[in-house]
């Protein structure tokens, strides 16, 4: 599953940039990858604030330990988006855990539904990860049709394919996007949880 | 990830390398199992259905064209009699509600009928609810200094984004930042660009995506005093290998002629395409400027008539970055915030350090009458300078110059922050000169906006200019 759009090259060197203390590599990390980190924390814990601080976890992770990430495991983006979402179900377990033991101990119910939390929070964390490293040919006609709303035939048109391509596309994309739902289909990558 | 529904299409029409296939697939038809047929799969019989789709419910919404009534045909879906296969082909675009209203109603009806499809049209359903806006639409621009400021905390960095180019390293990412979720709309959306030649204030229209041509042009002197490619080589050499006139390196030394270059030559009307080199130009000089360090003090950065030092030319290009990400967020009707307090106060500095240049200036071009008041001179210098105050949140100290009693005070605001400054807005610089003239203090309470700050810096600014 290889990402396309930034060459790994670039992966390699922001990371001995950032091993090497550029305050500088720092700032364009934040700025190719804070709203990826912003957004995933934010679907993790539902709440803005809570993302602000997960935010900044993430990134002083990533300034502190650079080596703890391996270009040959894949690419950077893919293991930003673990730290993250692993750093999120963190929070989020242990904020729901403190509102748990602040009453009775926790009851089945409530501990069920923290995990069905955590669930739902792991499935939208996968498929944020799948939508971001599928092939781009995939994700530009995911894109057309559902976020700019146009159907596969003006799909087809705008990104110069046949018809049939476009659908082709389009059921392949949400067939990737689909095993998002399988349990144990937690890709690779650092943060896995 | 390979089982079921991985990368595969189902159809096992795909074996070759992925991208192979969709870079085959463009323009030669598809190989795959659908069929090369048009969709309607009798054939491009007669009864086949219109193939202009209907329109979807968000097309008003959308500002495309509809589709002309004429073309309609039938209103009423007549559900299309079609293979198995192009049915199954449909089931992504129908599971994204990206099909007409005919082959709705045929993939439906199949669904009643055929297990394997009605299983997958489920399952690519539900993938669709996993798909949601990829990026937060607005990110606080605060969090960024925020967030950085605490990694630094953690772990000082060993090249540290020296103190004068942080505010361009900010400016710019918060520009940046505004032009994420640009549309093709909104990157040509007309921009008028305000600034005096002369006494005279003067404007250019361009478009958004032209204001970062400028940007990107103007900030090349930079790139270029720092060692790094000039995003107008290419330009330069055309122009030197074709008629050599004013759009040679000579006549485009500044910043004016460097942008009139850029605009006139190859991508006109720019696009969307100068985000990209404008922001890693940017990134690129906030990085080269952490290695020259302190040492980058003595380099000049030639503006075409007059030099500044690498550390004022910084200031001044996140003074323009600003400005000009306010021109745009103003053309798309977006908000935008002042810069930082700390970064206001070194811009507003920087155009009180250049005041008595700039005057100087005026006078030997002829543009003030000479000799009805001692000229200003830089603070500390014997002869009479100014002294501007700036309150509230930007203040860090009293800028430079200090001088005789009569302090002049004009106030220019901005959320947060009182500058006590010396113009009065929309007369630039015999505003100045009247104020030094006068023996009385000239008080001008503005509104709140911070705007007013902007125009401030931008008179004198510009005062430098020929």
């Amino acid at each position: 599953m290889a990402q396309k759009d930034v060459p790994p090259r670039w992966d390699r060197k922001m990371q001995q940039r950032l091993a090497r203390g550029e305050a500088a590599a720092l700032g364009e990390l934040y700025d190719r990858f804070a709203s990826l980190v912003h957004s995933l924390a934010h679907r993790v814990l539902g709440d803005e604030r809570a993302a602000d601080g997960v935010t900044r976890e993430v990134f002083a992770h990533v300034w502190e330990h650079p080596d703890s990430y391996d270009p040959k495991e894949g690419p950077l983006r893919s293991w930003v988006a673990g730290v993250t979402h692993r750093l999120a179900v963190q929070r989020l377990r242990a904020t729901e855990t403190a509102a748990l033991t602040g009453g009775e101990s926790g009851s089945a119910e409530e501990l069920e539904s923290l995990e069905s939390k955590v669930r739902r929070a792991s499935v939208a964390a996968r498929a944020d990860y799948i939508v971001h490293s599928m092939p781009a040919p995939l994700r530009a006609a995911l894109e057309l049709a559902y976020f700019q709303r146009r159907d596969y035939r003006q799909t087809a048109t705008d990104l110069g394919v046949t018809e049939d391509e476009a659908r082709r596309r389009l059921r392949l994309g949400l067939q990737l996007l689909s095993t998002a739902h399988d349990v144990g289909a937690s890709p690779g990558y650092g943060g896995a949880v | 990830m390979n089982g079921p529904g991985g990368f595969e299409a189902h159809d096992g029409d795909d074996s070759r390398d992925r991208d192979d296939a969709f870079e085959g697939a463009q323009g030669t038809g598809p190989a795959d199992g659908a069929g090369s047929g048009p969709p309607g799969a009798g054939g491009p019989g007669p009864d086949r259905s219109p193939r202009i789709p209907l329109p979807r419910a968000s097309v008003e919404d959308s500002g495309l064209p509809l589709p002309d009534l004429a073309d309609l045909g039938d209103l009423a879906p007549v559900p299309l009699d079609l293979s198995h296969d192009v049915l199954k082909s449909l089931l992504g675009a129908w599971a994204l509600a990206a099909c007409s209203a005919a082959e709705t109603a045929a993939v439906e009806e199949h669904l009643g009928s055929c297990g394997s499809c009605a299983d997958e049209a489920l399952r690519l359903r539900e993938a669709v609810g996993l798909l949601h806006q990829p990026e937060s639409l607005d990110l606080d621009p605060a969090l960024r200094t925020r967030v950085l400021e605490s990694c630094l905390d953690r772990r000082p960095p060993r090249i540290p984004v020296p103190e004068w180019a942080a505010p361009y390293d900010a400016e710019s990412a918060r520009l940046d930042a505004l032009l994420q979720d640009f549309g093709d709309a909104e990157w040509h959306a007309p921009v008028r660009l305000r600034w005096f030649e002369g006494d005279a204030a003067t404007s250019r229209r361009t478009t958004v995506a032209g204001v970062i041509a400028h940007l990107l042009s103007v900030d090349g002197l930079v790139a270029v005093a720092l060692g790094l490619e000039d995003p107008l080589a290419e330009i330069f050499e055309k122009s030197e290998k074709g008629e050599k006139g004013e759009t040679g390196k000579q006549g485009a030394a500044g910043p004016a002629g460097r942008t009139e270059a850029f605009w006139r030559a190859s991508h006109f009307p720019p696009t969307r395409s100068v985000r990209g080199p404008w922001r890693e130009q940017s990134h690129n000089i906030v990085r080269t400027a952490s290695f020259t360090g302190s040492t980058a003090g003595g380099l000049a950065v030639p503006y075409g008539d007059f030099e500044l030092p690498l550390h004022n030319a910084m200031l001044d290009r996140a003074f323009e970055c600003w400005v000009h990400a306010e021109d745009i967020a103003e053309a798309v009707d977006y908000p935008y915030e002042p810069p930082a307090p700390r970064h206001l106060n070194k811009m507003i500095d920087l155009a009180a350090r250049m005041l008595p240049v700039a005057l100087a200036e005026r006078r030997r071009a002829g543009l003030s009458a000479p000799g009805q008041a001692p000229h200003l001179v830089p603070a500390g210098a014997p002869g009479r300078s100014l002294r501007l105050e700036i309150e509230g949140a930007a203040s860090a100290d009293t800028l430079s110059g200090s001088d005789d009693s009569r302090a002049f005070r004009g106030v220019i605001t901005n959320p947060g922050t009182r500058v006590l400054a010396v113009t009065p807005y929309g007369d630039h610089a015999s505003a100045w000169e009247r104020a030094r003239d006068s023996s009385a203090p000239l008080e001008t309470p503005y509104a709140p906006l911070c705007t007013k700050a902007r125009w401030a810096c931008w008179e004198v600014m510009w005062m430098m200019r020929p």
